[in-house]
């Protein structure tokens, strides 16, 4: 027996990432590890848990081993639920064929069945590739009291960036008059930060004029939502204050890093009243040597440091050998770097052994990234992976 | 290992690491920046494969079960067999409780229903990392009926005061059990683990129990030295038996010594424990950290010196802690120091006071007190 619920979310995690470059190789972007401890899809998860919604469905296309294994049964999130609590949600066939998801709508379009399990009243679609911390369950309140069909959450951009986002033209009340994707001058700089909230039924009617659309690509953004406004539907903006990242790119995925870097972060991972959660890895307390430097850094557990940290992320169980420096960068689980090694603006994936003496060479202030499992032989260059021919990569052929 | 249950005891009253056990038990005693005192003993156990665990509390074990939880951690949360944790079935007054084959015998029933054939048993306040799987296969082979373990000891340190000394004679047979003075270096001191089959163990509470005693040592095992074969077997690597606040300070700053903290918390196998989730600890731009042992959540903008800090610690400008283990979410103020001190929970250092202790005598500033 299924309990009717209120509102169940949709996270879209499908996402290949392919601005990420080497990060997303093998897995899905929103599994990309993130801030020396947890993955990008964990903060949306623990916005859910956080804001009393325990139903979650997880679409997910691109690479999804490692994030399946990630979520299992959401045991982190406290999302192990008997009722509802999470659902991975990968593409499927059934006997009239199937197919893979085509666009975000269409996603949810062909989960359509998963959200009538639970006959709720709103659906909430997110995306598992934003760092922020927001409380849903607000958002549902401003979507009942608007008495809206859609409500869409934006924050206020700097003018100058507004036309890289989708920008909500809006009236006095909140109403959404316009929507522009990507205006080239935007009349307004309030951008859709890719949170829906829907009344179920507007959705379900919406998603299937969309789907008898041949010409749609079958996204929220540039087709059902420009659908939904056409239609007049009563969509409103709801206005978040507070830290939100898209880590689509290495660039912004370094910086949101480095933004938790800051002496007062505007993302507080210590808040007790609203947790990231994540899987716990279970590794001893870090150990900082006597002839250790460590600042503006944060170290997981598991880690032991030799040498010199500054303004860096190390995940658990990473080695610093002595008079190592590390500036600016990322160094991801088990790394091993050896004595003697120089890293700027570098982000270096899981396992990777960096021998003596290496050193990063960038000129241009690139950011170097170096695929898990890379192997840096003693005084050698470390370099950026490409295509993942790296030499000597752990467990694989030369 | 199918056939082998763990059974983990209190083998030592809470008087000796007061005022750390005002409101706990030994069991349930931090240590080591994350862990309590049973983490290691039950790692022990599902390292080897045990994996149904019991243990008997006797008192003041809110904070033990709300630790173990289902089990979870350990991966004992289990259909067939996991965790269970037995509490007394009656209210012991203070002279009451006499050994554990007082609680044993209370809980006769989950002996029975057991279906292992052996049990290690083990007391709960030891600082190892043990493979249990060579001394059960010794067992086996030296045909014996009860094997216990031994620490050769290495160090005059007192890890071992009060344990036991052995006295094996051919093939590791255990001729006697001096309680009456201390193992010194280079003799066998008798850990609170032992091995027998679980058939035994319930004749020796059965038998014990009629004659109103219930020590497990001395009664059950000492007092039957000449009708069984007991025999001896060594345990390897970092050990200690935690009895004083004294012990309890120097094993946690041995941590400080990445051979130790390697072997402690890896060789074998893992040390697991109850989970937070906290995020990595944060240094800001003036922390300044050396020969330190930090858990996640802390947050380090002062000094922090040959020190071990448990998760969630707030060290403010201008602070400075040296010496010192400061446990879970305790928080020491701007411009505060700490000397050779033992900070409880949520203790609170307030901005430019000083708290010291010396190098022999360290301090203890307990559970949600201000200085």
């Amino acid at each position: 027996m299924i309990r009717a619920r209120d509102c169940v979310a949709m996270l879209l995690a499908g996402g290949e990432g392919r601005r990420l470059g080497m990060l997303t190789r093998e897995l899905a972007k929103p599994a990309v590890p993130f801030g020396g401890k947890y993955r990008v899809i964990d903060f949306t998860l623990s916005n859910c848990t956080n804001s009393g919604i325990l139903t979650v469905g997880v679409l997910t296309q691109y690479q999804p081993l490692i994030l399946n294994s990630h979520i299992g049964i959401g045991i982190p999130w406290d999302l192990d639920r008997k009722d509802g609590g999470v659902t991975v949600l990968s593409p499927f066939v059934d006997q009239k064929g199937g197919e893979w998801y085509k666009g975000t709508a269409d996603a949810i379009f062909q989960n359509l069945y998963f959200i009538e399990r639970y006959d709720p009243r709103y659906v909430l679609v997110i995306s598992g590739d934003h760092i922020y911390k927001m409380d849903y369950s607000r958002m549902l309140k401003y979507h009942q009291e608007k008495q809206a069909d859609v409500t869409i959450a934006v924050i206020e951009v700097p003018w100058a960036e507004a036309s890289r986002f989708g920008i909500m033209n809006t009236a006095q009340d909140g109403r959404i008059v316009e929507f522009e994707e990507k205006p080239e001058k935007p009349r307004n700089n309030l951008a859709s930060m890719g949170i829906y909230i829907f009344d179920r039924e507007i959705l379900q009617d919406h998603l299937r004029v969309d789907q008898a659309n041949p010409a749609s690509s079958n996204d929220f953004g540039k087709n059902v939502i420009p659908q939904m406004l056409q239609a007049d539907c009563r969509m409103f903006a709801y206005l978040f204050r507070g830290y939100w990242k898209d880590v689509g790119t290495l660039e912004s995925f370094w910086e949101a890093n480095m933004d938790l870097l800051q002496d007062q972060p505007d993302l507080d991972l210590n808040d007790l009243t609203w947790p990231i959660y994540t899987v716990n890895p279970n590794q001893p307390p870090h150990y900082i040597d006597p002839a250790a430097r460590v600042k503006r850094s944060l170290i997981n557990e598991g880690c032991m440091v030799f040498g010199q940290v500054e303004h860096s992320i190390l995940f658990p169980g990473v080695q610093v050998g002595k008079g190592s420096v590390l500036r600016d960068s990322i160094i991801m689980s088990g790394t091993t770097i050896g004595t003697d090694v120089l890293l700027e603006r570098a982000i270096i994936g899981e396992n990777v052994i960096i021998g003596n003496g290496c050193y990063t060479s960038s000129p241009g202030k690139e950011l170097i990234v170096v695929r898990e499992n890379s192997i840096f032989p003693d005084n050698s260059v470390v370099e950026s992976t490409l295509n993942g021919e790296m030499m000597g990569l752990r467990g694989e052929k030369k | 290992m199918k056939d082998v249950m763990g059974v983990i005891y209190v083998n030592d009253d809470d008087e000796a690491l007061q005022p750390l056990t005002k409101d706990r038990c030994v069991a349930s005693v931090p240590f080591g920046g994350r862990y309590r005192l049973i983490d290691f003993i039950l790692s022990s156990m599902v390292n080897t494969g045990i994996f149904n665990v019991s243990v008997f509390t006797v008192r003041k074990y809110r904070s033990l079960m709300d630790h173990l939880e289902t089990g979870k951690s350990w991966d004992l949360n289990r259909k067939q067999d996991g965790l269970f944790i037995l509490p007394p079935q009656t209210h012991y007054h203070s002279s009451e409780f006499q050994g554990a084959l007082q609680s044993f015998n209370q809980h006769l029933d989950y002996f029975h229903r057991c279906r292992q054939e052996y049990v290690v048993i083990s007391g709960s306040n030891l600082v190892c990392n043990l493979d249990f799987a060579p001394a059960v296969s010794f067992h086996r082979e030296s045909d014996a009926d009860i094997t216990i373990l031994y620490k050769e000891v290495e160090h005059p340190e007192p890890d071992f005061a009060g344990c036991g000394k052995i006295i094996t004679g051919e093939g590791e047979r255990v001729q006697e059990i001096i309680t009456a003075s201390n193992p010194a270096r280079g003799e066998k001191a008798a850990l609170c683990i032992y091995v027998m089959r679980k058939a035994l163990l319930l004749d020796l509470i059965q038998q014990c129990t009629e004659a109103g005693k219930f020590h497990l040592l001395g009664d059950g095992i000492i007092g039957n030295l000449q009708n069984l074969k007991v025999c001896a077997f060594p345990a390897e690597g970092f050990l200690s038996m935690i009895h004083s606040i004294g012990l309890f300070y120097r094993r946690n700053m041995d941590l400080l010594q990445p051979s130790i903290w390697g072997e402690l918390f890896f060789q074998p196998g893992l040390i697991y424990t109850k989970v937070k989730d906290e995020p990595p600890t944060r240094y800001t731009e003036n922390a300044v950290v050396q020969n330190s042992i930090l858990a996640n959540g802390c947050i380090i903008e002062g000094r922090v010196e040959n020190s071990v800090l448990f998760r969630g610690v707030r060290v403010h400008k201008g602070a400075h802690v040296k010496d010192s283990i400061v446990l879970q979410r305790s928080v020491i103020g701007e411009n505060a120091r700490v000397e050779y001190a033992i900070l409880d929970k949520e203790a609170y250092v307030s901005a430019h006071k000083t708290f010291r202790g010396e190098e022999r005598k360290p301090v203890v500033l307990e559970k949600r007190k201000t200085v």
